[in-house]
């Protein structure tokens, strides 16, 4: 077994390296950088005030469903909804609709890859969200009440108060989720586009060597997602010693 | 100065205020007290609207400010805060903690308001911690240091939420000193506070809540020495002395 590991990795580390880590690696940073800034967005919309019916509670009744209407708001019920679906649905099924479902709709020409990118991402952005709305609401609302209390608007408040708080808490999460999202990847294979499943597919396709493949592929993950992990932990002990 | 009309709000299905008509006069400096639950901080917080009362008017300088018409964060500018808490801004230098307000709200250039920041902070003994953390503070500079950062906005009037409750002992004399001080140079103030020594020393009204009511209010002297109504009575007869 060993000899073969070692015969694959002669003739396969092209494949492995170049390709399969290279492509996880990049669909991992797509997913997670544009996750990140459609995840901020979504936790905003979450956490936003827009009541748009506000307007036709006039009497300030406090029960039934006028009040309800005029406390409604859509734009943190759609970014809810979103997050629970996301959730609540494997991301296999999101892959397949996003490749097979999505060009039906929506007309442009693009590649496997890019769809299993969109999908990763908007995956991504509803985990976010959420480590984006937990990381904000742990911040003391006294901050935004002193904030606001000196007349700085909401978003002078979320920005020079709250957030600079918040990212602290923040970050050291999106760095789990980016190791979340390395593993996860490999659910990209189904659909071929070249990451380090892929290369395991490609490569026993010719050697029929699966265990030994297998350990390969899965020493590269161990080796980045324990990089990562270790990188998230430097960061967070810097953290704390401040 | 600050009117109130008829100032109603609950939580959920706690009434905790019931009707409360005030006036602040420019230049007063009005002390609320009154036993815990009764509403004090409430109708503190419904004077710049970090609570929305239910129903009712808050007129500042004129304006009804529970106007949905109306730009609230204008108001706000000038109307000091100080928590009992302090919330200072963990993330920023004492310095920042004072400019970020006057920088980023009023648009004063960042020279300009380090100057008038460091003013302030000579004046409650601050200014040779203009450069460290506001966390490495003690909670009596913290809320020297919250004092400050709302006097740097030049509010007409400071509101005090028991600025001295969360201190240790030893600090609460610091604070009280800067809030004194404060008070002889004219500043409008509205005071939620459970010293009753230093409500009787700088008041020139005391205000008793209870039940969400306005239940007695006078000179210092009324209400300290003559207090009419049984209840507060019964509350001064329970923290003083
Ligand atoms: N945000 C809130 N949500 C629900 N209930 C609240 C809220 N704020 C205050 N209350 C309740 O309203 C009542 C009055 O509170 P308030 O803080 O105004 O009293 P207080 O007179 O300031 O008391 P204390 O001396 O303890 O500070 C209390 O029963 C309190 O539990
Ligand atoms: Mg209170």
């Amino acid at each position: 077994m060993f000899e073969n590991i070692i015969m694959l990795l002669e003739k396969y580390w092209q494949v492995f390296l170049l390709e399969g880590l290279r492509y996880t690696i990049i669909l991992s940073a797509i997913a997670v950088f544009f996750g990140v800034l459609l995840g901020a967005f979504i936790a905003l919309g979450r956490m936003s005030s827009i009541k748009p019916f506000k307007f036709i509670n006039v009497n300030k009744k406090k029960k039934g469903f006028i009040h309800w209407l005029a406390n409604f708001n859509p734009v943190s019920w759609i970014c809810s909804v979103y997050i629970e679906v996301i959730r609540g649905t494997p991301l296999l099924l999101q892959l397949y609709l996003f490749v097979f479902g999505l060009p039906k709709i929506i007309p442009i020409k693009a590649d496997y890859f890019f769809w299993v990118s969109l999908a990763l991402a908007c995956n991504s952005a509803a985990y976010v969200s959420e480590l984006f709305r937990s990381g904000i609401q742990a911040v003391d609302y006294g901050q935004t009440e002193a904030a606001r209390s000196l007349g700085m608007n909401k978003a002078q408040t979320m920005l020079r108060v709250v957030m600079p708080q918040a990212i602290k808490n923040i970050l050291p999460a999106v760095g789990n989720e980016f190791i979340a999202i390395v593993k996860e990847t490999s659910m990209a294979s189904t659909f071929f586009v070249g990451e380090l499943m892929t290369s395991y597919l490609k490569v026993n396709g010719v050697e029929y060597l699966a265990l030994e493949i297998l350990i390969i592929v899965g020493v590269i993950y161990l080796a980045l997602t324990f990089t990562l992990s270790k990188l998230v932990l430097a960061y967070e002990r810097r953290l704390n010693s401040k | 100065m600050i009117k109130t009309v008829d100032l109603y709000k609950s939580f959920g299905d706690l009434q905790v205020l019931k009707g409360i008509n005030e006036h602040v006069a420019p230049g007063e400096v009005v002390s609320i007290i009154g036993p815990s639950g009764g509403g004090k901080s409430t109708f503190l917080r419904c004077l710049n609207m970090l609570e929305t009362p239910d129903s009712g008017s808050i007129f500042f300088e004129g304006v009804d400010i529970t106007s949905e018409k109306v730009d609230i964060d204008l108001h706000r500018q000038k109307m000091g805060m100080v928590f009992q808490h302090f919330n200072v801004f963990p993330h920023l230098s004492v310095l920042e903690n004072v400019t970020l307000a006057p920088t980023i709200v009023k648009k004063i250039g960042k020279n300009e308001a380090a100057e008038q920041a460091m003013e302030l902070l000579n004046r409650v003994g601050l200014a040779e911690k203009a450069n460290e953390r506001a966390t490495s503070l003690s909670g009596g500079q913290k809320q020297r240091l919250a004092i400050v950062r709302a006097l740097a906005m030049e509010p007409d009037v400071m509101l005090f939420d028991e600025p001295t409750s969360a201190l240790d002992p030893e600090m609460v004399g610091e604070v009280l000193e800067v809030i004194k001080g404060l008070v002889k140079t004219g500043m409008t103030s509205v005071i939620v506070t459970h010293e009753m020594g230093f409500a009787k020393e700088v008041s020139d009204r005391v205000v008793f809540i209870d039940g969400g009511i306005v239940a007695e209010e006078g000179t210092p002297d009324d209400i300290f020495n003559h207090p009419q109504n049984p209840r507060t009575k019964d509350f001064l007869s329970k923290v003083l002395y």
